[in-house]
């Protein structure tokens, strides 16, 4: 990178922090400052190369640099300051790491003589995030600085993406030193973090052997093929296609195969629909690429695709057998693997078994026709599902971002929400975190201006970060909060439905905001609709305003989210929207302790 | 679905649930940089997934390069065992990590053994000791403080006697280990 005679630059610690950000690419982001970051908001502000993009909370910045990082590709930097700024990143850095998203979070700290003495804002940040990020650096002498952030960088984007926290005591921002590029970690690596990429090639043949011989394939696709960038996303699509194989995905996966190609078979897991779970429970080889059979896909374990071979392809070694034991574990990037199983099917001019493909598609059409996303609509309410078909309906044809918070209309929106494209899905997958929507949409917003970005929310899990409002207004966002308001933790009524007898204990939404007039209040536009005639007028009426709108849209209030794997249940043991037993009943005591 | 001999059409995974996986015990040397923080990032990776910790004895090896050797002794079933392997290498400051069980090797402690005794108990201590190849490194008319230096089980069985004669109290480290022949790590 840079010419070895020329002498190293000198500067500041926090001349440092932003001239490394520059030579990261990075163009903008996400914090609020404090006492231990001033020296860097300084520096920020004496030049115009990185926009800074003040919010209103840590957490949120935290989660916008989750959406934008999502939703672009790039890693997502965030700046807060010591002690509560960093207490409050916690959420955010614990959602991006178990979604897997590259992030770079610095955090102020006290000059380091002060360390230790329970100073003013002081907290063992390193020690508190150490369980929370993939890595995390406390910077004590002014040469190690510029190594250590494009370390950080490296880190955070290479193998399996995640959070990483570099926390710098005022005395190094304010101390002078050599700056130095990232042109050794980018040429050498890093001397112990060595992320395998190429997958082996004797086990990928044997994959492809696998996937030749078998009769009832399914590709169980995960969020590594979007970590693994839009191509990852292609060579799937075009794998599906030559093999002919039925694909489901993850919640975290969705985009990476288009949900209006036929080989779709919608979202698998707790809330997947029926064709997939049953295509999971009777496959006999199973390829999962980038998805690591966490409990909300697999159900009870014991009963989980019994008779299947499996393949899992994964880029972090401690995912392959943790949960479910594989016949075939590839270690690799999904893209780099994908493109050499296509090869390896053409070199052997391999075909699928048609007959049996044919027969197994047969049997998925069956599943398929039960109509698993089915409930009954109604023209006196809106039902929140109609709700995210008709958002669906009129953003088609528009490039649309959508984010989540988490609960029922999470998942409602991941059903009825159809996806053709990577990147386009922002939500919280691992952690199920409350509040992520509004900020991880400011974050895709400043990412893709141009792109319609909705948050679809609930009314309980949008106050959790409400105040950035106030950031979309500043930056003049047209983000839109459509918010399915049943005035219920609907998740939590729905548990409470099915397992404690009905007894809502605490799961009401009382003393709601009146939404129009706190969008009036945030500087937004406010839209109230409860009449289902007039609900696709009303959502033209928010796709079309220019700014920040809050849609209040009132829904059904008690609608459960089906269909539904009951905790402690096995793939083939749904319930269907057609249920007609009583749902207290469907959950053994057993499962009741599950989560 | 029709019911299946398990052994016979496809080899499940999931074993019998009547069938117990017993716990094993293994052996990890970890080679790490030696910065701060890099011990409670390997405990706090055992405390934060639930494995245990049965010893766990570090130092820096090579100076210049600032690597530390860690020997960790575990115990979990096999399944566990090797995710606390893929964890363990899964770490950024790790550079290696081996599964020294899995080879011929040779796992040392060491222990301080305060004893305490007269006259007859006295001369026993130091029959016993001379017998185990353990030192005296402190004594007085009525104590003797052992080095002993061995396999723990060697060590176990040192102490478990010196507890009839008269122990005092026990100081002792984690297991060191090393692989047999000309190989290094």
């Amino acid at each position: 990178m840079t010419d070895p005679n020329t002498p190293p630059e000198t500067m500041t610690g926090a001349e440092m922090v932003v001239r490394a950000m520059r030579d990261q690419d990075v163009d903008l982001l996400f914090g609020y400052p404090g006492g231990a970051v001033l020296p860097i908001y300084d520096a920020l502000f004496q030049q115009n190369s990185i926009r800074h993009i003040l919010v209103r909370h840590e957490q949120g910045a935290v989660h916008a640099a989750e959406g934008y990082a999502r939703s672009s590709g790039k890693v997502g930097v965030v700046l807060v300051t010591s002690g509560p700024g960093a207490t409050n990143a916690v959420t955010g850095l614990t959602d991006a790491l178990l979604d897997s998203i590259p992030l770079v979070c610095f955090t102020g700290q006290v000059p380091t003589h002060l360390i230790g003495s329970d100073a003013f804002q002081e907290c063992d940040t390193v020690g508190i995030t150490r369980h929370c990020t993939k890595h995390n650096y406390l910077v004590k002498r002014i040469e190690d600085l510029p190594r250590i952030i494009h370390e950080a960088f490296y880190v955070a984007k290479s193998g399996r993406p995640g959070p990483v926290v570099i926390d710098i005591p005022k005395d190094i921002q304010f101390a002078s030193g050599a700056y130095s590029g990232p042109g050794a970690i980018e040429e050498l690596g890093h001397k112990s973090y060595r992320p395998r990429v190429r997958g082996d090639r004797a086990r990928i043949e044997a994959a492809v052997a696998l996937m030749a011989r078998a009769k009832r394939p399914v590709f169980y696709t995960g969020g590594g093929i979007i970590n693994a960038g839009p191509e990852a996303s292609r060579l799937l699509r075009e794998f599906a296609q030559i093999t002919g194989f039925p694909v489901t995905s993850t919640l975290m996966g969705l985009g990476a195969f288009p949900a209006n190609n036929p080989q779709w078979l919608g979202m698998l897991g707790m809330h997947g629909t029926y064709e997939a779970n049953l295509a999971m429970h009777g496959c006999d080889v199973m390829i999962n690429l980038g998805a690591r059979f966490d409990d909300r896909i697999t159900g009870r374990l014991d009963a989980f695709s019994p008779g299947s071979r499996k393949i899992h392809v994964d880029i972090d070694p401690s995912s392959i057998n943790k949960n479910v034991k594989v016949d075939i574990g590839i270690v690799g990037d999904c893209a780099h693997v994908i493109a050499e199983m296509i090869e390896v099917w053409k070199e052997r001019a391999y075909e699928a078994d048609a007959a049996a493909l044919k027969a197994w598609w047969g049997e998925i059409t069956k599943w398929r026709s039960r109509n698993s996303l089915g409930y009954r609509n109604s023209t006196e309410v809106i039902k929140p599902q109609y709700a995210i078909e008709r958002l669906y309906e009129l953003t088609r044809g528009r490039k649309t971002c959508i984010t989540t918070e988490v609960g029922q209309h999470q998942m409602w929106a991941a059903q009825h929400f159809h996806f053709n494209e990577p990147n386009r899905w922002m939500t919280s997958g691992g952690l199920g975190t409350m509040g992520y929507g509004l900020p991880a949409a400011i974050g895709a917003q400043l990412a893709h201006p141009d792109a319609l970005v909705i948050d679809i929310a609930g009314e309980a899990s949008i106050l959790m970060n409400m105040q950035e409002m106030s950031t979309a207004a500043q930056y003049r966002l047209p983000v839109k909060v459509f918010i399915l308001n049943n005035e219920y933790m609907g998740m939590v009524r729905q548990w409470q439905e099915l397992l404690h007898g009905g007894r809502y204990s605490e799961s009401y939404s009382a003393a709601l905001p009146d939404f129009v007039k706190l969008a009036d209040a945030y500087h937004a536009h406010g839209i109230r609709c409860a009449d289902p005639a007039r609900l696709d007028d009303a959502i033209r009426e928010m796709i079309e305003y220019p700014g920040p709108v809050i849609f209040d849209c009132l829904v059904a209030k008690e609608e459960n989210c089906f269909p539904m794997i009951p905790s402690g249940k096995a793939h083939n043991e749904m319930i269907l929207p057609d249920f007609s037993g009583e749902v207290g009943n469907v959950i053994d005591a057993k499962g009741k302790q599950l989560v | 679905m029709t019911p299946r001999n398990r052994n016979e059409t496809m080899k499940s995974h999931y074993t019998d649930p009547t069938e117990i996986q017993l716990p094993e015990r293994r052996t990890y040397c970890v080679l790490v940089d030696n910065e701060p923080g890099v011990l409670a990032r390997i405990a706090g990776m055992f405390s934060g997934r639930g494995y245990n910790i049965e010893s766990l004895t570090v130092s820096e090896t090579e100076h210049e390069k600032h690597l530390s050797r860690i020997t960790i002794v575990t115990s979990g079933t096999k399944a566990v065992l090797d995710q606390i392997e893929a964890q363990l290498d899964r770490l950024v400051p790790v550079h290696r990590v081996v599964n020294l069980s899995a080879k011929p090797a040779i796992e040392r402690e060491l222990a301080l053994v305060k004893v305490r005794g007269t006259g007859e108990h006295r001369m026993e201590a130091l029959r016993l000791a001379t017998a185990f190849g353990a030192r005296p490194v402190d004594a007085t008319l009525e104590s003797f403080v052992f080095e002993i230096t061995g396999a723990s089980e060697d060590v176990e069985r040192f102490i478990n006697l010196m507890t009839a004669i008269g122990l005092v109290e026990v100081s002792r480290t984690g297991a060191a280990a090393i692989a047999r022949g000309s190989e290094g790590l």
